[in-house]
C-alpha cells in the first residue's frame, strides 16, 4: 500500500530536522521556561502576598502554567505556520521542487501541518514536565491540559500557514508577529485573567480563539471549570483548525499551480 | 503507443495575459524534443503545463497519453523534472536532497540508497555525496538537479533552460550528461534559448515568440528552410553612413539585415561576398563568415533575435 502522501512530506520534515533543530527546539523550549520561572516564580511571590480570588485563590505560579502553556503552544504554532512556509514557497523554494513530484500543494500544507503536531507536542511535554518539576501543576493533570494546548497550537498552525503561503512580500511577517501574534499571546488570559481588561477589550480577546484554548487547558490542569461551557471553547479550537485545513487546501494551490 | 505529448490548441492565460497561445504539438517517444525561443516566448508555460504543474487554461493536451488534469499525480510520477531554479535546500547534503525527493515517489529506502550511488556516478559527483550543497558551483548544482530529476528513473525529462547561467565549461558538461542520457533511450523535452544547445541535443524543435509557434522541425532542416548556408557579419565604422552601405550591399542580390550593432548578408560563399563587398568599395571595420544558425531563423521569421 502506498505511503499517504502527506507522510512522505512529514519524513521529509523530519530528514531536514537534523540540521535545524538546535536552532529552533531548544529555544522553543526554554522562552516558556524562563517566563515560568521569571513571571511564575519571581512575579508570583508579589501577587501571591495574599491570597487573590481572581486567581480562584492559587498561586500565581499555578494559575499561570496553564495559560502558558497554552500560549507558548500557540507561538509555536505560529512560528511552524509561518518560517517554513515561507521557506517553502520565497527563501529556499523547497515547495515548488516537490509538486513537480507526485506531492500535491495540499499535502504540503498536511504534511507541515503534521509536523507542527510532533514538534508542538514535544514543546508542551518538556514545559509540563519542568513545570511538574518546579511543583506548579501535578504531572498527571499537566500530561492531560497538553490536549488543548497543542489542539490550539495546531489550529493556529492551520490557519496561519493557508494565509502565509499567499504572502508575497516578507514585511508582513514583522506585521503579523507584532499585531497579531504577540499581543494574543499576553493578553488571552495567558497572565492576568481576562476580566481585568477593559470591556472592549475583554470582548475581543474573549472572540479570538487562544482565550478559549487556554480556557480548556487551565480547567483540564486545575481541575476547574472554563468560562464558558466546553463544547463552546472546543467548537472554537475546532472550528479555526478546521478552517485552516479547508482554506490551506485552496490557497497552497494557488500558490503552487498557478 | 500513445505519443509523448499530444497538444491541440493549448493555450494557457494568467488573467488577460496570454503566454501560450492555441499550440498544436506532437511529440514522439524516442526522440529529443527543444522549445527554442526568448525570454517570455512561453517555453515555460509550456513546459509546466506538460509537467502537470500549471493547469490548462484551454485547450487539449494528453501526456504519456494521460490527462494532466485529472491523473496529475500519477503522471508526475513518471516524469523526471529539471526546473529553471534549482530549489535545493542548502543546508542539506547532497544526498539527503535527493533521498528526500525519492521518498516523494514513495521509493523504498533501500531503491533511493541505490539510486543515489548510481545517479551521483553518473553526473559525476560521488565524493560529493556528503557534501552540503551550499558550498557546490552552480554546475554541480545543476547536476545534483540532473541526479535528482532522474531518481524515480522516469520515462521522460522535462528540462527548462538547463544551462541558464552556467559557464561555457559547466555547459559542456552538462550537454555531455544530456547526450547520454539520449544515447540511454530516455527521451529530453528542453526549453532553452541558447541555439547552439538546441542545435546540439534536439532532433525536432519549435521555435516560439510571444505565444506562438512559428516554425517546427529538425535543426538542419529549418536552417536550410529559412537561412541560406553561410551568413557574413559586417561591421561598419562608427562615421560610416549605414543606410548607404547597407543598400550597396542589398544591389548584391543577397538577403542583408541591419542589427543594431552589425549588418548580416545571407549568402551561399561567404568569401565572395566578401570580395564583391570591397569591389564596390565599402570598407569595413570588421568581417566574419559563419554558417547560419538557428538565431538566424529566428531572426527570419520575427524579425528579433534570440538573446535578450
Amino acid at each position: 500500500m502506498a505511503t499517504p502522501i502527506a507522510l512522505r512530506v512529514l519524513e521529509g520534515h523530519a530528514r531536514s530536522y537534523r540540521h535545524t533543530w538546535r536552532g529552533t527546539t531548544i529555544g522553543a523550549v526554554l522562552t516558556p521556561v524562563l517566563f515560568l520561572a521569571a513571571m511564575g516564580l519571581g512575579l508570583g511571590q508579589l501577587v501571591d502576598r495574599e491570597p487573590t480570588a481572581a486567581l480562584g485563590e492559587l498561586s500565581y505560579l499555578a494559575w499561570l502554567t496553564p495559560g502558558l502553556l497554552a500560549a507558548s503552544a500557540m507561538q509555536a504554532g505560529a512560528a511552524d505556520g509561518t518560517f517554513p512556509v515561507l521557506g517553502g514557497t520565497r527563501w529556499v523554494r523547497t515547495y515548488h521542487t516537490a509538486v513537480a513530484s507526485p506531492v500535491r500543494p495540499r499535502d504540503l500544507h498536511l504534511g507541515n501541518l503534521l509536523w507542527a503536531t510532533i514538534r508542538i507536542s514535544v514543546i508542551a511535554l518538556v514545559f509540563v514536565v519542568v513545570a511538574a518539576g518546579f511543583g506548579a501543576v501535578p504531572l498527571a493533570r499537566g500530561l492531560l491540559a497538553m490536549g488543548p494546548a497543542v489542539l490550539t497550537g495546531v489550529a493556529f498552525c492551520a490557519a496561519l500557514s493557508a494565509g502565509v503561503v499567499l504572502m508575497i512580500r516578507d514585511q508582513f511577517l514583522a506585521g503579523l508577529n507584532r499585531f497579531v501574534i504577540v499581543p494574543l499571546f499576553l493578553f488571552s488570559g495567558t497572565f492576568f485573567p481576562v476580566e481585568q481588561l477593559p470591556p472592549v477589550a475583554g470582548t475581543i480577546a474573549r472572540v479570538l480563539p487562544l482565550w478559549h484554548g487556554v480556557e480548556l487547558t487551565r480547567a483540564l490542569a486545575l481541575g476547574t471549570a472554563p468560562a464558558l461551557a466546553w463544547p463552546v471553547h472546543l467548537g472554537v479550537v475546532v472550528a479555526l483548525l478546521v478552517a485552516g485545513i479547508l482554506a490551506g487546501s485552496v490557497t497552497f494551490d494557488r500558490r503552487l499551480r498557478p | 503507443m500513445p505519443p509523448v505529448v499530444d497538444a491541440r490548441a493549448l493555450t494557457k492565460r494568467f488573467g488577460t495575459f496570454t503566454a501560450v497561445d492555441r499550440m498544436d504539438l506532437e511529440v514522439e517517444r524516442g526522440e529529443a524534443f527543444g522549445f527554442l525561443g526568448p525570454n517570455g516566448a512561453g517555453k515555460t508555460s509550456a513546459m509546466r503545463m506538460i509537467g502537470a504543474v500549471s493547469p490548462v487554461t484551454e485547450g487539449h493536451l494528453r501526456v504519456l497519453g494521460m490527462d494532466p488534469e485529472r491523473q496529475g499525480a500519477e503522471l508526475r510520477a513518471r516524469l523526471g523534472v529539471v526546473p529553471q531554479e534549482d530549489a535545493l535546500d542548502q543546508e542539506l547534503t547532497v544526498a539527503e536532497n535527493l533521498a528526500i525527493y525519492g521518498r516523494y515517489f514513495d521509493l523504498p529506502r533501500p531503491v533511493i540508497r541505490e539510486r543515489i550511488d548510481e545517479l551521483l556516478e553518473f553526473v559525476q559527483l560521488t565524493e560529493r555525496r556528503s557534501a552540503r550543497v551550499d558550498p557546490l558551483s552552480g554546475g554541480m548544482k545543476r547536476r545534483v538537479v540532473i541526479a535528482r530529476a532522474l531518481i524515480n528513473d522516469p520515462e521522460v525529462m522535462l528540462l527548462d533552460e538547463p544551462t541558464t547561467g552556467l559557464d561555457p565549461q559547466a555547459r559542456h558538461v552538462l550537454w555531455d550528461r544530456l547526450f547520454r542520457l539520449k544515447q540511454r533511450g530516455i527521451p529530453l523535452l528542453l526549453t532553452t534559448h541558447y541555439m547552439d544547445e538546441a542545435e546540439q541535443l534536439c532532433d525536432r524543435l519549435v521555435v516560439m515568440d510571444a505565444g506562438r509557434i512559428v516554425a517546427e522541425g529538425a535543426p538542419t532542416a529549418l536552417i536550410a528552410a529559412h537561412a541560406t548556408r553561410e551568413v557574413v557579419e559586417i561591421r561598419l565604422a562608427p562615421e560610416e553612413d549605414e543606410a548607404a552601405a547597407v543598400r550597396v550591399m542589398e544591389r548584391t542580390g543577397h538577403r542583408i539585415e541591419a542589427l543594431p550593432d552589425r549588418v548580416l548578408a545571407y549568402v551561399d560563399d561567404g568569401d565572395a561576398f566578401v570580395r564583391e563587398v570591397h569591389a564596390r568599395g565599402l570598407e569595413p571595420t570588421a568581417v566574419l563568415t559563419r554558417r547560419a544558425t538557428l538565431e538566424d531563423v529566428f531572426l527570419r521569421l520575427t524579425g528579433r533575435v534570440l538573446a535578450d
